[in-house]
């Protein structure tokens, strides 16, 4: 952006504005709130809704100011009787071809469409309701994702997430005219398309027409159920983005309120994911080793670099787009499945409770993890690990439909068994958190010493810029470690398909510098998820992100090896790192699939 | 303001002037002229829009760009005209030679025509004409390739950004403006799109200069352009008049004597009741007083046999299916049209509600993305106030 500045009227209001922004960030800047809805800040410009129409001075036409440049001299008003006049309109022309079951409805007050017809009080019935005659479908083929025609308004967000943020092109206009409608090609189910089920058109759906599927009625029941014993799982992002479902601000951790809350509706075990992150990291940070010593010593012809494989949504996209590289992902099952695997074997074993009796709920930042969850391979306990994944927005709901007052809710902890965890797994919520637990183990396990960053904040791999890279160098390795000596680790940490893509990119032309990769579906990692609170935008993300290395520097314990329950598992079940018992529950494998 | 005589005129079917001849006299003068000379004679675009093309050809030209563009827009979709299909099988050369003539003054090196998929008829036709005009490039020492895009057939692909999306291989949908495609066109690189009439005034512009164009015409319409004649008259097919009849001379000229309404420009345009024939003229905006209406061409004569209700119910079909369906107005909006004067018709909606349709009517014509959504108000806000009795009854 030029630096110039240049004069324009708002509003009768003589302002200065940089020269080259859009007269809705003109707007914006003079705290003037012009409505919009196919607008996204994530995204790039439509222009299609028409909501944020303004009026220019000689202007024939009212321009949509989220596609229009300033221009110097500019006189706008906006929020002039033709502006209201052509909003209105607007407005009820997408009520129209809108379902307005809003008390059905999962999005109902959370719905930009619905607040701003609430806003500019829109009769539903100027027009002719077009869904009359009409036939659509509530497609529930997925897994993960719901989509329901009636809903949509057509304003493209989730076309433009699909292609711009992730590349996967799943959700495309099809059609023309009164037909033109979203889809997927060839408008197949959900289910049959090459959809990773990350779920970030959910999170930029201005209604309900795309939403996760869920499992709320499921896990009411196998609470209600005597017979069955309850575990819960919540991920390290859920309570930094959970108080934005119940009142907080975004960046607001309230771990202790939903430990509370879980147990108050009525799980009979309270239990985290946060500790399988830390086993995760273990036997990850172990397969990493053991690559390094099989390319290096062995002279083995092993993928490297090893690519990371917490992320169902990354995984999908990879089976599906470069089924070639399956074999450099990490076999680690992610934590949510390692979990799982757990919770009917050795939690079961501990707690003297039937496998079969035990109902294992996951609360997951993530609609991909209810795909995951489904996979048929993620049984290995013997029956379906997992039952149901519900995401931060279910569980908002249902502490919602439970009547709690949250904000008040005393702090509460974690069960024990399970329930332990440290800094290293909480940070998992954050794009790099991975990459920088994986090296706060692995680098001790190699040296015998703290990683060399102040705090142990190994900052490089931090932030939000798309893809992000760090060197270590591995010096006074300890002996048995010794073909490690003077190597220069290289990791890459990545987050966002499309960053995702540009990787493999390089990856397949065999010019990857790295030794392991951090990829995650989602921008800004799991806080970014597509099962998190909406809306979501850079800001929002950061501010969760902050919270949760917040959460990682009041942990006592902030290294996976340090935790004490992942320790005594290893004793009490597991035995070693890449053990047999850890073959067998806690890796998987992975399946090529077809590109369309 | 003096009547004027509804003056036939014969320029662009013309047979005794040398294409190639008023080409390479044009290649011969500097650039800085042509574009004088065009801007000079008035000559706005023929597609219907009225954009001035000296100045569009000035805009591309100043723009500092390694590659550009010239586009020749032969996707002649709206209802009722038929002119460019005709200049392309008998004057195509005259069409190419214009589009030379802009890339010489822009430095484009490229050229399209875009063709209206059911054109295809034309193509054997075009290719071997292309051949001939290749060589000329040659002998004439200008390097500019043109070369035949078809389109698919959609109506919106008319609009010159939708073209350009078009070809670029994505959907046919309008593009935000600014940037336009005189800076950021096809590719992103500075592009003119021309109608296929306009390229062929520019070169006989160039031929009888720019003072005889301009004597032609009115203020603010100068020169002459071709009309696609249809529906109630004796006399349907392309004739080339002076701008700036009043539809009374037209309607004499070409009516069957029992003219209840002409519509002016196509689907788009507006509906022209007989008692308001006299003070219309056609031409662009600006300079006449009284009512003026530009066209593309499209003139539609309707006798008293004609329903306007089903001529309306017809267009609003028509746009129902050939809008893109991106911005609101324009998707939401036709079908409401639609459905709300079948609804009238019907007697489920009050009479009052096509004061409602009227206001929707207008709210599309000022936030519709692009032309197609703002015009479809044209011939529904004409239609309905000059034979409101026919709607309801």
């Amino acid at each position: 952006m030029s630096e110039k500045m240049i004069n324009i009227k708002i509003d009768g209001k003589e302002v200065s504005v940089p020269d080259g922004i859009t007269l809705l960030e003109a707007a914006k800047i003079e705290n003037v709130k012009i409505p919009t809805l196919c607008f996204h800040e994530d995204l790039c410009i439509a222009g299609n809704c028409r909501v944020c129409v303004v009026e220019v001075e000689g202007w024939r036409s009212l321009p949509a100011s989220c596609a229009t440049p300033v221009m110097d001299g500019m006189v706008v008003y906006t929020n002039s009787p033709k502006v209201r006049r052509a909003r209105r309109d607007i407005l009820a022309l997408l009520v129209s071809e809108h379902s307005t079951q809003c008390t059905t409805c999962y999005r109902s007050t959370n719905c930009e469409l619905q607040e701003l017809a609430s806003e500019y009080n829109i009769d539903n019935e100027i027009y002719i309701n077009l869904l009359k005659n009409k036939s659509f479908t509530v497609d529930r083929s997925s897994w993960a994702i719901e989509k329901d025609e009636s809903k949509c308004i057509r304003c493209q967000r989730c076309v433009r997430t699909c292609a711009e943020l992730q590349k996967v092109n799943a959700l495309d206009v099809i059609f023309k005219g009164a037909d033109m409608k979203i889809a997927t090609f060839f408008d197949t189910v959900m289910s049959d398309v090459v959809c990773t089920n990350c779920g970030q058109c959910i999170n930029r759906c201005p209604t309900g027409a795309l939403t996760e599927r869920r499992y709320i009625d499921e896990i009411w029941e196998a609470i209600g159920d005597p017979n069955k014993h309850v575990v819960v799982q919540t991920a390290p992002a859920v309570r930094v983005a959970l108080g934005e479902m119940l009142g907080y601000e975004p960046g607001v951790r309230v771990t202790g309120k939903m430990a509370t809350a879980l147990k108050r509706l009525g799980f009979d075990s309270v239990l985290d994911t946060d500790f399988s992150a830390d086993l995760t990291i273990i036997e990850e940070g172990h397969e990493l080793l053991d690559r390094l010593k099989r390319k290096l010593v062995d002279k083995e012809d092993i993928p490297l670099p090893m690519m990371t494989s917490c992320s169902p949504g990354w995984i999908k996209f990879i089976e599906h787009m470069y089924p070639d590289y399956l074999g450099n992902l990490s076999t680690c099952k992610s934590p949510q499945q390692m979990f799982g695997a757990l919770a009917k074997t050795y939690y079961a074993d501990k707690k003297g409770i039937d496998p079969k009796n035990i109902v294992s709920v996951s609360v997951m930042p993530c609609s991909a993890k209810k795909y995951e969850a489904n996979r048929l391979e993620m049984n290995d306990s013997g029956l379906q690990d997992i039952d149901y994944v519900c995401t931060t927005r279910e569980l908002g709901h249902m502490i919602r439909q439970s009547g709690m007052n949250f904000k008040e809710l005393p702090n509460g902890k974690f069960d024990p068994f399970m329930g332990e965890s440290t800094g290293a797994a909480v940070i998992f919520g954050a794009t790099g958190g991975v990459m920088e637990a994986a090296l706060r183990t692995a680098y001790e396990i190699v040296t015998g010493r703290e990683v060399p960053f102040d705090g142990l904040n190994i900052t490089p791999v931090r932030g939000m810029e798309g893809i992000r890279d760090a060197k270590i160098k591995l010096e006074n390795v300890l002996p048995e470690w010794s073909f490690l000596e003077g190597i220069e680790l290289r990791v890459a940490v990545a987050h966002g398909l499309t960053n995702a893509t540009k990787i493999m990119e390089d990856v397949s032309i065999g010019e990857s510098p790295y030794h392991f990769i951090e990829i995650m579906a989602c921008p800004g990692g799991c806080i970014g998820g597509g099962g998190q609170p909406i809306p979501t935008n850079e800001e929002i993300r950061k501010k969760r992100a902050q919270a949760i290395y917040t959460e990682d520097e009041k942990m006592k314990i902030r290294k996976s090896h340090e935790n004490p329950e992942v320790i005594q598992l290893y004793k009490e079940f597991l035995g070693t790192p890449l053990g047999e018992v850890s073959h067998h529950l806690l890796h998987t494998k992975y399946t090529r699939r077809e590109r369309v | 303001m003096a009547k004027r005589k509804l003056k036939r005129v014969d320029l662009i079917f013309s047979k005794d002037c040398s294409c190639r001849d008023i080409l390479a006299a044009g290649l011969q003068k500097p650039r800085e002229e042509i574009i004088q000379t065009l801007i000079a004679s008035g000559l706005k675009g023929r597609g219907g829009a009225g954009f001035p093309t000296g100045l569009k050809w000035k805009m591309a030209a100043n723009e500092k760009s390694n590659k550009k563009y010239v586009i020749c827009n032969a996707d002649e979709g709206e209802p009722g005209t038929f002119k460019d299909r005709e200049i392309l099988d008998r004057e195509p050369l005259k069409v190419l030679g214009g589009m030379a003539l802009c890339a010489y003054v822009t430095g484009a090196r490229e050229g399209f025509v875009y063709l209206r998929h059911e054109y295809r008829f034309l193509i054997p036709k075009l290719e071997k004409v292309l051949d001939t005009f290749h060589k000329w490039m040659e002998e004439l020492n200008l390097d500019f390739n043109v070369k035949l895009f078809i389109g698919a057939g959609a109506y919106v692909c008319g609009e010159e950004t939708s073209l350009i999306e078009s070809m670029e291989g994505k959907r046919g949908e309008p593009r935000n403006k600014p940037p336009y495609p005189t800076n950021e066109g096809y590719l992103g690189k500075p592009t003119v799109v021309n109608n296929v009439e306009t390229f062929v005034y520019t070169m006989m512009i160039l031929r009888i200069g720019a003072e005889e164009f301009k004597a032609m015409g009115i203020e603010g319409s100068s020169g002459s352009k071709l009309f696609s004649v249809s529906g109630d008259t004796p006399k349907a097919g392309i004739y080339e008049l002076e701008l700036g009849m009043t539809l009374d001379e037209f309607v004499k000229e070409f009516g069957d004597g029992d003219a209840k309404a002409v519509q002016v420009g196509g689907a788009s345009g507006f509906c022209v009741p007989r008692k308001r024939f006299a003070e219309t003229h056609i031409g662009y905006q600006g300079g006449l007083t009284g009512f003026s209406l530009p066209t593309g061409g499209s003139m539609m004569i309707f006798n008293s046999s004609r329903s306007m209700y089903n001529v309306l119910h017809n267009y609003l079909e028509f746009f129902e299916e050939e809008s893109c369906g991106q911005c609101t107005p324009c998707r939401v909006g036709c079908q409401q049209l639609l459905k709300g004067i079948e609804a009238v018709k019907r007697g489920e909606k009050s009479q009052k509600y096509l004061n409602d349709l009227l206001r929707l009517a207008d709210t599309m014509k000022i936030t519709a993305k692009c032309g197609l959504g703002q015009s479809v108000g044209n011939s529904f806000s004409s239609i309905v106030e000059n034979f409101r009795e026919e709607m309801i009854y």
